[in-house]
């Protein structure tokens, strides 16, 4: 990311204090969600929560910056192709399970011990997978929800 | 027999075929092929369930490999632990029913769909809803049904809103906030049974509610949720308030889908697995069904005889028809409920077909009002033939399939000595038939209009769709052959007898 | 009365959101209602849960406890999922409620009759 000078008033995005502190914060958070995902199979959290958390820097990217800035980095077009990478992703590692045993075996179950980060066979996966669908899938609601709008009667884009 | 590997495809190929739309969205002409091609391979893998099944057996998939545990602690031996996907005669029968209006809709909105824009976002939701209708009909878990019921109805939602004019978007909010509150209701009976029995296995379920029948009070408490719920989904009246405003705002292939499948996968069929396979059918369930049923047929059919759009009219004959169905499965004996379910086929057939016709006619004029509609027959030939037979077939005139479906319902009628049942079934059919002949004499016959001079026949893939469907329409009474029975409808029926142990 | 006073909360703010989204004209407020009551019911299937003296179900390590001392972990799975199937009919109505906005320009129920009869 550029380091900007001194913050007019007519730059887009919010104010200094908040632009540099979401600069410092937001790979943390995104980390914190990697985090949360990727250990879903030993404590609470999982895809999904995961995937919440790691669309939430995206957005705060977006409301600290403006859209036109954030878009440089995960356009609206990126986030509908890792959005269905992740279902297709997910769907795969079904079908594949199909092949060695049932329906969405577990057919990776034998390596690793339980309370290690390897183990539990397709579920972390899955959970990336899943991460991916649900992180994209909510950064997009919120930038076609709120960033785009354009719809009759009222013509403002931001 | 099937082997149960293949089962998982019904949901997987359509689910595929949304996400690799979605991927490649702006390759030319790549959602139409993929809605087709995905349509048709789960068509032909219905049909082949039904030539493979064996009488009276059950193909059973355990997902994940879990199969049955022995629970610590809990009572019985062997508990289910993990989802089970489930193929008897019933499950084989709609799926059929399902893929076959899925396929054709598919081809028809080829060309349909041309006057809309985002044509790829149409065959996404689409195919979401076809996958989400064949997981309910394919699940043996009641969690997930629900689950699949709400997949299947968010895509809807967002077809019906599809137009995106003022009518669409204020039907679809009322569709999405009634199919919301009916959700609610069927997750409410979900966890009173879930806490009641300890499992959502639905074989297991009923196994145990026969074993411990419990209190009669929670019993009647989440049989009234599930009735609420599903009913909603499925429009019988009281629960209809929805239905003629969403039907007619959606694009005519979605009409079709809707009123055709939509509403029996999620309401009539999830009602039937319910009643039937976990608690039981008993005289009082047997008596409000047909209650029900008898107020759907009465209340649709009168109010559809003042409406001059024409979709709209075909909205509330949807309620009506959808009454039969329910009377004829709430008799109870095998005669009534072969009358429901092969109505529940004809009513798919003849229904999808009618609305795909007002749709072409929408698409050729620019208009569904009948009092601006007149002497189509001689300019759009195929249109006025096929809603010609559908008509004669929704008023149950011989030979066409709709006549045979109502005599047996009559027939069982009388034989069970419900004389009122049986007066008010013949009502609704003359009732259903003044209706009809409204539509052919106001739309196409009589002499064309000067507005509607230029009209020409629509295209190639619409005409398709539109003589297939009247092709069974007409030949559908076939399928009360012996040979034919046996096989197709004869095993779903002998499914909702077997009630518990099914 | 001690054991079912959760319950009754439970249903009576289930009836709050069902009265939002029957008496109130603003498209949000019923937008709001329907929230409410699909988080009522998540509630109670997580207060169906619950076992008396139970811990939370997770495996610390190396320990495998009696039966009967977790709560009952499968309504957590089943609430996981119903909260994003509420979480993606409330993001289809709101995107709805813009919509109706930009066509009738009001968020007021009673004036959009367009359908009728």
């Amino acid at each position: 990311m550029q380091v900007r000078a001194m913050s007019k008033e007519h730059e887009p995005g919010m104010s200094l204090i908040v632009k540099t502190v979401t600069r410092l914060t937001i790979g943390l958070i995104f980390l914190y969600g990697i985090y949360i995902v990727l250990h879903g199979h030993l404590t609470p959290g999982g895809g999904f929560a995961g995937g919440v958390i790691v669309a939430l820097s995206f957005i705060n990217l977006t409301l600290a910056f403006g859209g036109s800035a954030s878009s440089k980095v995960f356009s609206l077009d990126a986030a509908h192709m890792v959005e269905a990478l992740g279902a297709i992703m997910f769907l795969a590692i079904a079908l594949l399970g199909l092949q060695w045993g049932g329906f969405f075996d577990n057919f990776l179950r034998s390596d690793g011990e339980p309370g290690m980060l390897v183990s539990a066979g397709i579920i972390p996966l899955a959970n990336i997978a899943i991460c991916m669908k649900v992180g994209a899938g909510i950064f997009a609601i919120f930038l076609t929800l709120i960033v785009i709008q354009k719809f009759e009667g009222e013509g403002r884009n931001r | 027999m099937m082997s149960p590997g293949t089962i998982p495809l019904f949901v997987a190929v359509p689910l595929a075929g949304a996400f690799l739309i979605a991927l490649l969205k702006r390759v030319k002409g790549f959602p139409d092929a993929m809605g087709v091609m995905a349509t048709v391979c789960t068509f032909a893998l219905s049909v082949f369930a039904v030539l493979r099944q064996l009488p009276g057996e059950r193909v059973i998939l355990d997902i994940g490999s879990w199969g049955a545990r022995l629970i610590p602690g809990s009572i019985d031996a062997l508990r289910t632990v993990g989802i089970q996907l489930a193929l008897d005669g019933l499950s084989t029968f709609m799926l059929v029913v399902v893929n076959f209006i899925a396929f054709l809709v598919a081809v028809y909105s080829i060309h349909y769909m041309t006057r809309f824009t985002s044509k790829a976002y149409f065959y996404i939701l689409f195919l979401l809803m076809v996958a989400g209708m064949n997981g309910v009909i394919i699940t043996g878990d009641l969690f997930n049904l629900f689950v699949f019921v709400e997949i299947a109805s968010l895509a809807s939602y967002a077809l019906v809103a599809f137009g995106t004019g003022k009518r669409e978007l204020e039907a679809a909010f009322k569709y999405a906030v009634m199919g919301g509150v009916g959700s609610l209701l069927v997750l409410l009976g979900i966890i009173f049974l879930y806490s009641n029995t300890g499992t959502l296995n639905m074989m297991d379920m009923s196994r145990w509610l026969a074993e411990h029948p419990g209190s009669e009070g929670l019993r009647n408490l989440v049989l009234g949720l599930f009735l609420a719920g599903f009913g909603l989904k499925a429009a019988l009246v009281p629960f209809h308030a929805w239905l003629p405003d969403a039907h007619p705002s959606a694009p005519a292939p979605i009409s079709a889908m809707l009123s055709g499948v939509l509403i029996k996968s999620l309401g009539v069929y999830a009602i039937c697995r319910v009643l039937f396979n976990i608690f039981g059918i008993t005289p009082q369930l047997s008596s409000m069904l047909m209650g029900l049923g008898a107020l759907s047929m009465s209340i649709g059919v009168i109010l559809a005889l003042r409406q001059w759009d024409m979709k709209r009219l075909l909205a509330y004959h949807s309620i009506s028809q959808i009454g039969y169905i329910i009377l004829g499965i709430g008799i109870g004996t095998p005669l009534g409920i072969l009358g429901g379910l092969f109505h529940l086929f004809n009513h798919s057939i003849f229904k999808s077909l009618l609305f795909l016709d007002a749709g072409a006619v929408e698409y050729a004029t620019g208009t569904r009002n009948l009092k601006e509609l007149g002497g189509l027959s001689r300019r759009m030939p195929v249109t006025s033939w096929t809603t010609l037979s559908a008509s004669m077939s929704i008023a149950g005139i011989p030979p066409f399939s709709g006549f045979w479906s109502k005599l047996i319902i009559v027939m069982a009628c009388v034989e069970q000595g419900l004389w009122f049942y049986a007066f008010i079934t013949v009502l609704v059919s003359i009732l259903t038939l003044a209706s009809f002949m409204k539509i052919m004499r106001y739309g196409f016959l009589g002499t064309i209009r000067e507005a509607l001079g230029k009209v020409s026949e629509v295209p190639a893939f619409m005409r398709i769709a539109l003589v297939t469907l009247a092709l069974v329409c007409i030949l559908g009474g076939l399928l009360l052959l012996p040979g034919l029975k046996n096989g197709f409808l004869g095993q779903a029926v002998q499914v909702l007898i077997n009630g518990r142990g099914g | 009365m001690n054991a079912t006073l959760p319950y009754v909360l439970c249903m009576i703010l289930f009836c709050i959101g069902i009265y939002a989204m029957l008496a109130k004209r603003n498209i949000i407020k019923i937008i709001i209602g329907l929230s409410i009551a699909e988080y009522a019911v998540n509630l109670f299937l997580v207060l169906a849960a619950y076992r008396i003296g139970g811990t939370a179900p997770i495996f610390s390590d190396g320990r495998t406890p009696a039966p009967g001392s977790m709560v009952d972990p499968l309504p957590h799975a089943l609430v996981l999922t119903s909260i994003v199937i509420g979480l993606a009919t409330t993001a289809f109505m709101i995107a709805l409620a813009i919509r109706l906005y930009g066509k009738y320009g009001t968020f007021d129920i009673t004036r959009m009759r367009e359908l009728r009869g």
